[in-house]
């Protein structure tokens, strides 16, 4: 069997292609490691294409106000303080270098009036911070990166004659597993497992240090935005390597996707529509998002709609439109305003920019919606309001890693992006994820260069582990009669949908977890017919593995987190709780493809950054306990807050 | 709506391969790409389609349907009769992978080529300073989604495989053009642009711009100007003399990667 396995040689392997994949070969290749790109697709085609609105970075060209404080501050508000603060804090201070280091590649950005990098409005940023190419943004930053690695070929090729000596993509190649070395226990990484989908041949990439970067979850969810390579490879790869998954219930829906035709529904919709003027109705034409704005974000929102629209123009002295609240907020507002009959034709409120700006003007900024809505809706966005809903859009869950250096426990595993968590806290940002690429790509591909250049000793790959992954790959093209792949797909979307999706109830997430213990029994039976070259059913089958025992993290962390935060809200605990807070919910592999759950304590935040805040807003999401010794606590100080919050907890109910 | 389309798919590999009849299922407002996952999920689960976004953005799921270079994600069932058979094939231009999908490694192969964006070593990360209006060019074309369609459909290559040497193609001269007009890149690509990646071969058919998803106006934006600019590099009879003399390449003319 090993003999038909193609065996590689790296310094560091990335698998995954998008803005954190390349952002991190960059990175390991600058720092002299002979590094791999693994792409499930060709170049450039990564799911970072979909970003449409912007990358968040307190450059301060637009409002000379904002800094890192202010971007972190947004940051934790938008994560509900359950986000990694080290990681915010990272993120905040370096995402201005990072972008700026985009552009010195070639990424080509909208401009302000002075010839700066042009910044847009975004829900939950407090200044205008997004750098943006009109509503296509994230295609840009793919294209940058990707064009960089070209230009690293090109030096190479001139430097050492061929342009892959260094730096290679391995594109259309997928890794089915992680192979470790050393004793039980003591266990590191000693190379990934795979196949290449045009032939089906298998390849091992031998190498010391592993970053993961292979985006979300979406696709085992039946309405999302995500693209069919969502399948959690990298949640799964890591568990089963022995790494641990952090707060995998909190899975974003993004309020405003397409929902008619259906053959679309899920479809994105960015939220640069609001940043820029849009406004969401529901069938009576009610700006109904007046209603929903929860406590703790009363302070910074307009209470109507005139102060609301004077805002674009002067944000000095009115509050911002609360359709630009976090997109947690605005999800569930749409849904209850559905659920109240108030909802459009096909089942979504209406997202309005053709009575906002003028034609001309969203041509220019919005023209990858405009082409969007026409193409596949007949929709004209200058003439008349979109149809839309929340659809399933990010995991802020992921590989629980070291804030510096994207280091997961398993040494010489790193993970990046998407598939790591803790930076974005029960609810991330828009824009804040393509810095995040960038900040932790960056990050991560040096942690991973310093991991292998300390080695004293490489790490080797036994027989035993590659003859077992190559047979465990095989085994559904082996099996004569079984269960079609696809079948089993769409039933797994569907419980995940149905009874793991937007509220949450512990009925139902007990029901979904006995019906992901029988899917997972009859996906070990799947066949896929047909042979191993570019062969999609047996690709499926694969992934399904993957997708099975990620859904079975996100449902178990979601029945146990016993409050509603962020992208977890339950119906039978509608509150936020200051306790929960203090906790994670860490995930790890157990006994025959099913996972153990524990909680485990939050690390408190520095001093000086929780002096960021104001202590009155502090208090609504921390218990006494915590904030006592912080300068300007006082228990009398809590005492006089207690009640007006205890009034207004009913407006937060009302969104549910 | 719903009503079954008949569908001639071609299925193979390098070696052979033929047109394969199907029945399936069409709903209402259903574009191509949805109809293949539907034959692949009912009848075919080993048809290859390469596919990804489903929303026009990625540029992956290229084929031809019809005879017309396409993309199934942006292609609307409705926008054939119920009655019509669609015929779906890979694209012509590149090698056959297995069904649906190619080998478009010829692309990579190009883009490798094309000396990359040179700022001016001076100007640090932060410090570029370009209008807007500066910029609108080069953004257009940087809307481009590899999707290769444009590659596919043009004839000189497409019809002609000697050209493959010495033709970059239309999205790899739109390339050219986009860093040639770039505010902030320094080198001059003019003079590599007709004697390396094959302008002079162009004959400006438009048949890029036709097919390109992004309507990026690839032959009247990118490719006539640039033709333009080559004539007033190389064929300018006080610069021709200059090199006569000179016998030399200009200085700002970069190398291209991978030619002695």
């Amino acid at each position: 069997m090993t003999s038909e396995i193609d065996r590689l040689s790296y310094d560091v392997v990335v698998i995954g292609a998008g803005g954190s994949g390349l952002r991190a070969a960059i990175e390991a290749r600058l720092n002299g490691k002979k590094t791999a790109i693994i792409s499930k697709s060709l170049f450039g085609k990564a799911h970072t294409v979909m970003a449409e609105g912007g990358c968040a970075a307190a450059m301060g060209n637009v409002n000379p106000k904002d800094n890192w404080q202010v971007h972190f501050r947004d940051t934790m508000r938008g994560g509900k303080f359950l986000n990694n603060w080290r990681m915010a804090e990272l993120h905040a201070k370096e995402a201005p270098d990072r972008v700026w280091e985009l552009e010195a590649l070639g990424a080509v950005f909208d401009r302000t009036k002075d010839g700066k990098i042009s910044q847009r409005n975004f829900g939950g940023h407090e200044y205008p911070r997004l750098a943006h190419v009109g509503d296509r943004t994230g295609l840009e930053m793919i294209r940058s990166l990707q064009q960089k690695v070209v230009a690293l070929q090109q030096a190479d090729a001139v430097e050492l004659g061929d342009p892959e000596a260094m730096i290679k993509v391995y594109a259309e190649t997928t890794i089915t597993e992680l192979i470790l070395d050393g004793p039980e226990g003591a266990q590191r990484i000693a190379g990934a497992f795979g196949y290449f989908r045009d032939t089906g041949r298998f390849v091992l990439f031998e190498a010391p240090a592993v970053v993961l970067a292979t985006g979300g979850i979406g696709k085992t969810y039946k309405v999302t935005s995500n693209s069919w390579e969502y399948t959690g490879d990298g949640h799964a790869l890591a568990l089963r390597a022995g790494a641990k998954l952090l707060n995998m219930e909190f899975v974003q829906l993004h309020p405003t996707g397409m929902v008619w035709p259906p053959s679309v529904r899920g479809l994105l919709v960015t939220e640069s529509v609001r940043g820029d003027g849009g406004v969401l109705r529901n069938s009576e034409g009610k700006r109904f998002m007046f209603d929903y704005v929860p406590d703790v974000f009363r302070p910074q929102y307009a209470e109507t709609e005139e102060e609301a629209d004077r805002w674009y123009d002067d944000q000095a002295n009115n509050r911002r439109p609360p359709e630009l609240l976090p997109r947690d907020e605005v999800a569930r507002s749409i849904n209850a305003e559905v659920k109240a009959g108030r909802g459009s034709p096909h089942g979504g409120v209406f997202l309005d920019v053709s009575t906002r700006l003028p034609a001309e003007e969203i041509l220019r900024k919005l023209p990858s919606m405009h082409h969007q809505f026409k193409e596949l809706a007949d929709v004209d966005i200058t003439k008349e309001p979109m149809e839309v809903g929340p659809t399933c859009h990010y995991v802020m869950g992921g590989v629980e890693v070291d804030p510096d250096t994207g280091a997961a426990s398993v040494p010489g595993l790193f993970a990046v992006g998407e598939v790591s968590g803790g930076m974005h806290g029960s609810n991330r940002l828009g824009g804040n994820s393509l810095s995040d690429l960038l900040v932790f790509g960056r990050r991560s591909g040096l942690g991973a260069a310093e991991y292998v250049s300390a080695l004293e000793a490489r790490p080797a790959v036994s027989e035993a582990a590659l003859t077992e992954a190559a047979a465990v790959a095989l085994e559904p093209l082996e099996r004569a009669e079984g269960e079609s792949p696809y079948a089993i797909h769409s039933e797994l979307q569907t419980i995940m949908n149905d009874l793991v999706g937007l509220i949450r109830r512990e009925s139902e997430m007990k029901t979904a977890l006995v019906e992901l213990d029988k899917l997972r029994t009859r996906a070990a039976q799947v066949s896929a017919a047909g042979g191993r070259a570019y062969n999609p059913g047996w690709h499926l089958a694969l992934d399904l593995r993957n997708m099975l025992v990620v859904a079975e993290c996100v449902a178990q962390a979601a029945l146990e987190r016993q409050e509603s935060r962020g992208g977890h809200t339950r119906d039978d605990y509608p509150a936020m709780s200051p306790e929960w807070r203090k906790v994670n919910l860490i995930c790890s592999a157990a006994a025959e493809g099913t996972v153990s759950l524990k909680r485990q304590p939050i690390i408190p935040m520095r001093t000086e950054l929780l002096e960021l805040f104001d202590i009155s807003e502090l208090k609504k999401y921390m218990t006494d306990e915590e904030l006592t010794g912080l300068s300007g606590y006082s228990a009398s100080a809590a005492a006089e807050e207690t009640p007006s919050e205890a009034s207004e907890a009913p407006a937060r109910k009302a969104g549910e | 709506m719903g009503y079954k389309a008949a569908l001639r798919v071609w299925r193979g590999d390098a070696g052979a391969g033929e047109l394969a009849d199907y029945q399936v299922e069409v709903n209402e407002g259903e574009v191509v790409l949805d109809v293949l996952h539907r034959l692949q999920a009912t009848q075919a689960s080993d048809l290859a389609i390469r596919w990804n976004c489903k929303a026009g953005k990625c540029g992956s799921c290229s084929m031809e349907i019809n005879g017309r270079p396409r993309l199934a994600c942006m292609t609307r069932m409705s926008v054939f009769s119920p009655e019509e058979t669609l015929t779906i094939t890979p694209m012509r231009t590149f090698p056959v992978i297995r069904d649906l999908v190619t080998d478009v490694s010829f692309n990579y192969a190009k883009a490798r080529e094309i000396p990359s964006f040179t700022p001016d070593p001076s100007v640090k990360p932060g410090e570029f300073r370009m209008q807007q209006i500066d910029v609108n060019r080069p953004q257009e074309f940087r809307k481009c989604i590899e999707c290769f369609l444009c590659q596919n459909t043009c004839h000189v290559i497409r019809d002609h495989t000697e050209n493959e040497q010495a033709f970059a193609g239309p999205r790899f001269l739109m390339r050219v053009a986009e860093l040639e007009m770039h505010p902030a890149d320094t080198a001059d690509r003019r003079e590599i642009a007709q004697d390396d990646f094959g302008l002079g071969l162009c004959n400006i058919t438009k048949c890029c711009s036709d097919v390109c998803p992004e309507h990026i106006k690839i032959t009247d934006n990118a490719l006539i100007p640039m033709k333009e600019r080559v004539v007033g590099r190389k064929y300018d009879p006080l610069v021709w003399l200059g090199d006569k003399i000179t016998r030399r390449a200009h200085k700002d003319t970069p190398k291209v990667p991978g030619k002695k």
